[in-house]
């Protein structure tokens, strides 16, 4: 018989203690998190930065990761986005009753491989079960410091000039999870992109590049990073359609559905501001890793139409690309 | 060579065969004497002429009128109100299609329905319905369909499938309209607005996705009885100019004439084994309300008496209200879905109405004239200001 969750191992007494050891310590452990403190006593970082994610994502698992990794490639890539690297991260996992314990330890796996890629530290937890049908599954909140290695990176920063890249192609998160949920039977090797921005962003600053805005595309896609920083700086964001790179994959399912690769969601995936002198070497740095060779320059920062990002086609005419909009549903006819 | 997706649109969104087709457009559009206005009657060529800029590329004397092919936009709110009220039956289950669920009707939106605790669902294909029956025995399922001749076989095939499995907890509302007779209605109404929209037409684009399974021949009328010609094109936006292209040389030509651009998979006949298994179903509806067009006869299709019982109009009838509702008064939907304002005239565009607050149809709907509007704006009108 298969073991799962049970009430009683969110009790606080013996059995959630087992549970807590024999899953998450056990993977999880170091030398603070082992102190069993209340809080986790840190050495002081110098110039910190903190950000808190929750993760709720069905299915749980998905063609190039799983909601474990996903909790800590999120909250460290928010902190790579400001030049910070990751350094403690807490987990809060909430996990409904009848859980199977296989796919618990199997998550917590998960966090424990990914762990190692931003040089982070899980340093406090707490695990709570709640009753059969109140959450789905699981769902995993991540707070995380970390400590900045570059002054001035934000989207205050971003200039009129200022060339606008992708780290890679677009649109692989959103597009394999409509694929995975919707049971959709596509003979494709289509994974997504989930993964830790950290190594790339170290690189970039190692080599001396001072981007001025970065963001991971996440919900919203590579369209609402964009329209976010045109809004908040009152400038235009002009992008080329024809440069921004997008799977046959992911194509292909934004063909079949009437989707946007610009409103699909990514997670391992980022656009930079930065100085049009710099993107020769940043291009360079960023096809050393997986998915890099189809890093990009996309287009600029204009100012034509304030507060917009407009689309030029490679056929000569423009349009607005929006922020997107609601619930993604696929297109009747 | 394995054919992909990719095999499929490549060809027709490439930048050349576009610029050498608005060339084209430009020089055969010199000998034209006076502006010619081309109803595309398809949303999903509203979407396309929009999204892909065509407009753009052509002369000022090739102007869009964006017509009312969209089935979430033409949809009225009471219909709405039914889907809104079968969601809300005890151990009922409501499937529809995609943007369906977004759509306002004077109770709220199949979305609101949900987040109150209805089970409502959207599917990819009918069929998926099926699939959702026979996995909820304990529950009725009731499948809203909706959708032009397109998607109508899908309808019947989902019918015939769950006779022949003997499903007997899936029920249907039928909300399938047809194509020709809202563009009959378009330009045989003598209502004074109508009539004087009526002016404007000069020529029409005929969805293609309609013809591969009804034919082309459903747009004889129009060039033989009411000198309006037809060219029924495909969606992709090498297919649309194309289609302008065979338009305006019909004009230069001095032709008025039925023509398939999309010949790839439409013929004249259509799909003769699709039409009769919705014959076998369906049967037309004496009269059908659109949103903001009014009762056109014979513009929808209901099930046959023979299907009475799988009919959830006659099963619910008792639930179900028959009074007619006004649109929000600001709200000009009526009035763009016939052709007489673009969606920026309205009053409440972009302000009061947004996609993700939509006061009216055409701005729920991706295929909806004021969502492709807010969406992809209008950048630049003419070729002439590049």
């Amino acid at each position: 018989m298969k073991k799962t969750i049970t009430l009683a191992q969110g009790n606080g007494g013996a059995e959630n203690h087992a549970l807590i050891k024999e899953i998450f310590w056990r993977h999880l452990g170091n030398e603070i998190l082992d102190r069993g403190e209340d809080a986790a006593v840190l050495e002081a970082l110098e110039r910190p930065a903190f950000t808190t994610d929750s993760f709720t994502i069905s299915p749980l698992f998905f063609p190039g990761g799983d909601i474990g990794k996903l909790s800590v490639c999120g909250t460290c890539n928010d902190l790579a986005m400001m030049g910070a690297q990751p350094r403690y991260l807490s987990l809060s996992v909430v996990i409904e009753e009848g859980f199977e314990l296989r796919m618990l330890e199997k998550i917590v796996r998960s966090i424990k491989k990914e762990l190692p890629h931003n040089d982070a530290l899980i340093v406090s937890g707490d695990t709570k079960v709640v009753p059969r049908g109140t959450v789905d599954g699981l769902f995993i909140t991540t707070s995380g410091i970390g400590e900045r290695r570059c002054e001035g990176i934000g989207i205050s920063q971003i200039q009129p000039g200022d060339a606008i890249v992708v780290s890679r192609d677009i649109g692989r998160h959103g597009a394999a999870i409509f694929a995975a949920r919707e049971g959709m039977e596509l003979e494709s090797a289509l994974e997504s992109d989930c993964a830790s921005l950290w190594p790339q962003v170290a690189s970039l600053l190692e080599a001396g590049i001072k981007p001025h805005a970065l963001r991971d595309a996440t919900r919203g896609g590579l369209a609402a990073v964009l329209n976010e920083w045109a809004e908040a700086n009152n400038l235009c964001i002009e992008v080329e359609e024809e440069e921004i790179p997008v799977s046959n994959e992911v194509r292909g399912i934004c063909e079949l559905l009437g989707f946007e690769p610009a409103f699909l969601a990514n997670e391992g995936t980022f656009v930079l501001a930065l100085d049009p002198a710099d993107v020769p070497l940043a291009l360079e740095i960023l096809e050393a890793f997986p998915g890099g060779e189809e890093a990009m320059r996309i287009g600029e920062v204009k100012g034509d139409y304030p507060g917009k990002v407009v689309l030029n086609s490679p056929w000569g005419t423009r349009r607005f690309l929006d922020w997107p909009t609601g619930e993604l549903l696929p297109r009747i006819c | 060579m394995n054919l992909t997706l990719k095999n499929l649109y490549d060809d027709f969104r490439d930048p050349k065969t576009i610029k050498a087709l608005a060339e084209l457009i430009t020089q055969e559009a010199e000998k034209l004497d006076r502006p010619v206005n081309i109803m595309e009657v398809c949303g999903g060529h509203t979407h396309t002429i929009m999204k892909y800029g065509l407009k753009q590329l052509l002369p000022e004397k090739i102007r869009f009128i964006h017509g009312p092919g969209c089935p979430v936009c033409i949809m009225p709110k009471e219909r709405i109100d039914h889907a809104y009220i079968l969601a809300q039956q005890p151990d009922v289950i409501l499937v529809t299609l995609g943007d369906m669920i977004k759509v306002p009707g004077s109770k709220g939106s199949l979305q609101q329905a949900r987040s109150q605790g209805a089970d409502v669902r959207f599917v990819y294909s009918p069929l998926d319905a099926l699939k959702i029956a026979r996995e909820n025995p304990e529950k009725r399922v009731i499948f809203f369909a909706i959708g032009f001749e397109t998607t109508t076989p899908m309808t019947a095939a989902l019918i015939d499938r769950a006779e022949k499995l003997g499903v007997t907890n899936l029920l249907y509302h039928i909300n399938h309209v047809t194509v020709p007779e809202v563009m009959r209605e378009l330009i045989d109404s003598r209502d004074e607005h109508i009539d004087s929209y009526n002016n404007r037409i000069d020529a029409f684009i005929g969805p293609s996705h309609v013809s591969v399974i009804a034919g082309a021949k459903i747009y004889r009328e129009f060039p033989e009885r009411y000198g309006r010609p037809v060219v029924v094109s495909g969606f992709e936006p090498v297919d649309v100019m194309e289609g302008v292209l065979m338009l305006v040389r019909q004009f230069t030509q001095g032709r008025c004439e039925l023509e398939i651009q999309y010949r790839r998979s439409v013929t004249m006949e259509g799909n003769l084994s699709a039409q009769r298994q919705i014959d076998k179903f369906f049967e037309k509806r004496e009269l059908f309300k659109w949103r903001g067009l009014g009762n056109i006869p014979h513009s929808a299709l209901k099930l046959r008496e023979a299907y009475a019982h799988l009919d959830a109009e006659k099963v619910y009838g008792e639930q179900l209200p028959v009074e007619e509702i006004e649109d929000h008064k600001l709200c000009i939907c009526g009035d763009i879905l016939r052709g007489m304002a673009e969606p920026t005239e309205c009053q409440v565009f972009g302000t009061a109405c947004t996609p993700s607050k939509p006061l009216g149809s055409c701005m729920v709907s991706s295929e909806g004239a004021c969502a492709a509007y807010y969406k992809y704006g209008d950048l630049l009108q003419r070729r002439s200001d590049r």
